[in-house]
Parts: C-alpha cells; sequence; structure tokens
C-alpha cells in the first residue's frame, strides 16, 4: 500500500464513523468468533485432536471438499460459457437469463434444497430418467454435487462477465490479422486475460460450496461416513450438547475460511493489477 | 459493483456489433454449441429447480395452497422473518454508510484488513455463524449464566434469530458502497465543506444522491438473505413452532413431515421474494445505466 501524503482532513467524521464501524464489527462479528478458538483452546490436544479427526468427520471433510472442489470446476467451465453467451452472442430471452443467473443468491437456501430434491428423487421430472441408467443423484453425494453446482454458478458468471465486457477487440482483430484461427486467438490471447477472473469465481465459489448448508442437506441423504457434510457434522455435535465437538471441527472449518478468504484477497488484487495493465 | 453493472448495461448492445466482425466472431457450428450447451445448463440448473417449487406448491391444488399459507403457524413464521429483516437491514444499512465513509474519507494504516474483515460473514459457513452465537450466549456460553440469572433467553428464542441474521447480513451495504465511493473520490465533499456545508449537509445532499442506487441495491440484496436465511438461524432457533420459526424453517418442518404440497406452498413464497428481488435489482441496473448515459 502507498503512504499517503498526511494532508490535513478537510472531510469530518471520522472518529464517528471508524469508532461505529471497529465497534459495531467487533460486537456483531469479531468478538463471537474469538469465541470458538476460545472454546476451542480450552480443549487438550487429545480431545481436539481426537474431535476433528474422528472417522465420520475425516469422511465428511473428504466429501465437503471434493465435492465443493468439483463443483467450483464444473461452474468455472459452464459459467465461462454462459459469460460468453451473455456478453458475445444476441438471442431471445437473454435479459430475462441475464437476470436470473443471480437466482442462487436471491433463492433461500432451504427453498433451492428442497426444489432440487424434488427434481432429482426416484418419481422427479429428473429423477425418473436418471434413476433408470442407474444415475441415482438425489440422497448420495452426487446430490451434494448438484446442489453446490447451483449455489457457485453466479459466482463464476459474474467475476467473468464484466473482465470480458472490457476486453478490448482490437487484440482478437491483430490475432486474426497475424493469421491466428479463432481457437488459438481464444487459447492465447482471450483466456490469459479472463485467467484471475476465472481464478477469483472458482475459488469464490469453492468457499461458498464449503461452508453452504441449507441447499446441501435436504437433497444428500445424510448417510454417515458416505454422504454428510462437514457443516452438518457441527449440527448433529450440538444436538447432542457436544459443545466442545462442535467448536472443534468449526474452528477447522473457520480456518479452512480464512485461508481461502486470503486468497481470494490475493486473487482479486492480481486481477485488478492485470487489469489496470491492460488498459 | 454498481459502477460495474452500470458499465455492463451501458455495453450490452456491444454483442451485435461483436457478432458482425470476422474477427470476434465464431464459426456458426462453434457459435451454437456454446449458446446451447450454456443455455441447457441454465435451464436444467436454474429454471428447473424455480419451476419445480411452484408446481409442486400446485399441485394439490388451490385450497391446500391457500390454506398451507394462511394457518397460524406459517403466518408467525411470516411475522418473526419480518421482524428479523426490519431489524437487520436498517442496522446494517447504518454500518454500510459509516464503514464506507470511513474507508473511502480518510486514510489510516490497516485498511485493507478492515475491509476483508468486512468481508468475513460471507465467508464463514451458516453453520459456524450460528454456533459461535451459542457459544457466547447459551446456558453453557460466556454470558449464558448472567443471562439466566436474569431471565433473558437469546438462544432457541427470537434476539439469537435476529443476532444470526444481522450477522450474516452485515458486509451486503458496505460492500456495495466501497467502490462506488471509491471510484467517485472525495473532492465534491471536500468542495461542499469549503463552500462551508456541515457535515450531516455533506452527507445527505452530497454523498447520498451520489449512491442512492447502490444503497438501495445493498438494501434488498441484504433483505433477501435475511429474510431466507436457514443455516445460522436454524442452529440457533430451537425449532419451536409459532414461536421461534421463520419462514425456511417453517419450510423444513413442514417437509420432514411429508408435508410437501404446504411445504412448496410456503417455499413458493420465498421463491416470489426471490423474483421480485431480481426484478428490482435488474430495474437498479437499469437506472444506474440511465444515469450513468
Amino acid at each position: 500500500m502507498t503512504k499517503a501524503p498526511t494532508l490535513p482532513r478537510v472531510l469530518p467524521g471520522f472518529g464517528l464513523s471508524l469508532g461505529f464501524t471497529l465497534t459495531y464489527l467487533s460486537l456483531v462479528v469479531l468478538i463471537p468468533l474469538a469465541a470458538v478458538f476460545i472454546r476451542a483452546s480450552s480443549l487438550s490436544l487429545a480431545a481436539f485432536w481426537d474431535a476433528v479427526t474422528a472417522p465420520r468427520v475425516l469422511a465428511s471433510y473428504q466429501l465437503s471438499f471434493g465435492m465443493a472442489l468439483l463443483a467450483a470446476a464444473i461452474n468455472t467451465v459452464f459459467g465461462l460459457l454462459l459469460a460468453w453467451s451473455l456478453v458475445r452472442y444476441r438471442f431471445p430471452g437473454k435479459k430475462l437469463v441475464d437476470a436470473l443467473v443471480d437466482l442462487p443468491f436471491a433463492l433461500p437456501t432451504a427453498v433451492a434444497g428442497i426444489a432440487l430434491t424434488a427434481l432429482y428423487a426416484g418419481n422427479g421430472w429428473l429423477g425418473q430418467y436418471l434413476e433408470p441408467l442407474g444415475i441415482k443423484v438425489a440422497f448420495g453425494p452426487l446430490g451434494v454435487l448438484v446442489a453446490l453446482v447451483f449455489i457457485g454458478l453466479p459466482f463464476v458468471v459474474r467475476t467473468v462477465q464484466p473482465v470480458l465486457e472490457d476486453l478490448e477487440t482490437e487484440l482478437e482483430e491483430a490475432a486474426t490479422s497475424l493469421g491466428a484461427h479463432r481457437w488459438q486467438t481464444f487459447r492465447h490471447v482471450i483466456l490469459p486475460v479472463l485467467q484471475p477472473a476465472l481464478m477469483t469465481g472458482f475459488a469464490l465459489a469453492f468457499a461458498r460450496a464449503v461452508g453452504e448448508y441449507g441447499s446441501v442437506i435436504f437433497i444428500a441423504g445424510n448417510i454417515p461416513m458416505v454422504s454428510e457434510i462437514t457443516p452438518l457434522m457441527i449440527i448433529s455435535k450440538l444436538e447432542q450438547y457436544d459443545y466442545a465437538g462442535a467448536t472443534a471441527i468449526a474452528s477447522v472449518m473457520l480456518v479452512a475460511s480464512f485461508l481461502l478468504l486470503l486468497a481470494i484477497n490475493g486473487l482479486q488484487a492480481w486481477q485488478a493489477r492485470r487489469n489496470g495493465r491492460s488498459e | 459493483m454498481a459502477a460495474i453493472t452500470a458499465n455492463l448495461y451501458a455495453q450490452h448492445d456491444r454483442a451485435a456489433l461483436l457478432e458482425s466482425r470476422q474477427a470476434t466472431r465464431e464459426a456458426r457450428w462453434v457459435k451454437y454449441t456454446i449458446l446451447g450447451t450454456a443455455l441447457t445448463f441454465f435451464a436444467i440448473f436454474l429454471l428447473l429447480p424455480l419451476a419445480v417449487v411452484f408446481a409442486e406448491a400446485l399441485a394439490k391444488g388451490w385450497h391446500t395452497y391457500l390454506d398451507a399459507l394462511v394457518e397460524p403457524d406459517a403466518l408467525s413464521a411470516v411475522k418473526l422473518t419480518l421482524l428479523a429483516a426490519v431489524i437487520s437491514v436498517p442496522l446494517n444499512l447504518v454500518f454500510g454508510v459509516a464503514a464506507a465513509w470511513a474507508i473511502t474519507r480518510f486514510d489510516f494504516r490497516g485498511k485493507q484488513l478492515l475491509i476483508t474483515l468486512i468481508d468475513l460473514p460471507f465467508s464463514v459457513s451458516p453453520v459456524v455463524a450460528g454456533l459461535i452465537y451459542v457459544l457466547v450466549f447459551s446456558s453453557h456460553g460466556w454470558i449464558g449464566p448472567w443471562l439466566l440469572e436474569h431471565d433473558i433467553k437469546v438462544i432457541f428464542a427470537v434476539p439469537g434469530i435476529v443476532l444470526a441474521t444481522v450477522f450474516v447480513t452485515v458486509p451486503f451495504v458496505a460492500r456495495e458502497l466501497i467502490p462506488l465511493l471509491q471510484a467517485q473520490g472525495r473532492e465534491e465533499e471536500e468542495a461542499a465543506v469549503v463552500l462551508g456545508a456541515r457535515g450531516w449537509q455533506v452527507f445527505w445532499h452530497v454523498t447520498l444522491p451520489n449512491v442512492r442506487w447502490a444503497l438501495l441495491y445493498g438494501v434488498i440484496l441484504s433483505n433477501a438473505r435475511a429474510m431466507g436465511e436457514f443455516g445460522a438461524v436454524s442452529v440457533v432457533s430451537g425449532h419451536i413452532r409459532g414461536e421461534t420459526n421463520t419462514l425456511p424453517l417453517h419450510v423444513e418442518i413442514l417437509y420432514n413431515e411429508y408435508q410437501f404440497a404446504a411445504a412448496f406452498a410456503v417455499a413458493s413464497l420465498l421463491a416470489l421474494l426471490a423474483l421480485v428481488t431480481l426484478a428490482v435489482k435488474s430495474w437498479i441496473e437499469w437506472r444506474a445505466a440511465q444515469a450513468h448515459d
């Protein structure tokens, strides 16, 4: 960060606005979050380790992180195609599609959860065709994947779309006039510019998917060792009044969230630098 | 964000231009493959889930549908949902404005860290968001014993639901305002001060008119999240019917009792809320684009 020159402050309200911001943030967010770590640190190391490495919990990490990665990858591919279509092509209903891309942001997760379950259950609109093929989506790990794809899609589309909009077409024209095929132009001219945005979208979708609860629990079936996500493990510990166990698992998830947040900030800074340079 | 979206809308007609140029055009079959794949994906993952909500809600006819909406437990869930939104949205509106003012109008150390901390509630799992309040306020929690002595219930009661809702909606307004205020710079406000305007006058007459669309944008997004939050609220609620049930929790209870038509009827209310939110959002983007041109 560049050091700002120390000029006399002209605008009023510094103490009030910053004081209020810090107080509010501490009371609502920071102090309660600190409770997790303080509570977790009161556990003995062995108890903490047992809680966070119990076989059921380990299976839940594998499912949550694995499916979140896979869902983010699927969203990166299809989100790019969707963003490309919205920016580059004309088609009927385009404005409607553009508006509805944000549906997963606006639709309550519980509603998404029961809707996806109804779609993919054995008698559902899609399930009735998939189950005879041996593809069981609802009440299993695949259901988790479908729910995570649903909630992650807008992140990729909305990070890639503005970058595509701002893309200088002169570069593509130059590539074409130099004899590049369309695919070569895409691969060597367009894709490198999109890369930071694609990675940011991927990371945002992944971060959201790891902690997602509402849309997943209805469709997952929640079978121990098979389709239990990590947030559900916290809930089930709480339901048994095992506060220590819940806190231990929560602290693992929180550390993962912090690391992801740092990675996303880094990616966004990279993206800002990239965009700054190309202008 | 608002600035970006305004820009985005102004450029909407660029698609026509890009399609007409040799250098920015794909072969026909490539174009239709991309478009076909993207729209099929869109239809399967976004349109079908939306459609199935309304189809299932009306599967047993209008009578069942309306009955599910007017029964007392549903009405009390509506009330609690509205209460949580009415408290959390204005609180976070004030917070967002104060935070954006401090961050974009002054230079101080640790600004970047503060911006990251404001975003924190977005990256914390909703379940963890609920858990942290349980750790502070429940009878085993930090101030639980004190609350018990004074007969104040926070967890498994309405205050806990409001707190959890406040937590998950903290960043919305701030994150819309910060980039916009940053882009607009301080000159207009500084000029107003030099011309003799007082603090609040500067805010009401110079800053606010410039950011009103972004402000509204943040408000409707945080409202949608406040009314639809499930995970965090579920942890602190205790699921007491008619007392600590919000609409999403009511949907869950009905669904788990195999009252599917009723569950989807209540869910359709929330889906309508989502559609209204998206419509208002598109309208704001359109207005912002108009103001931009």
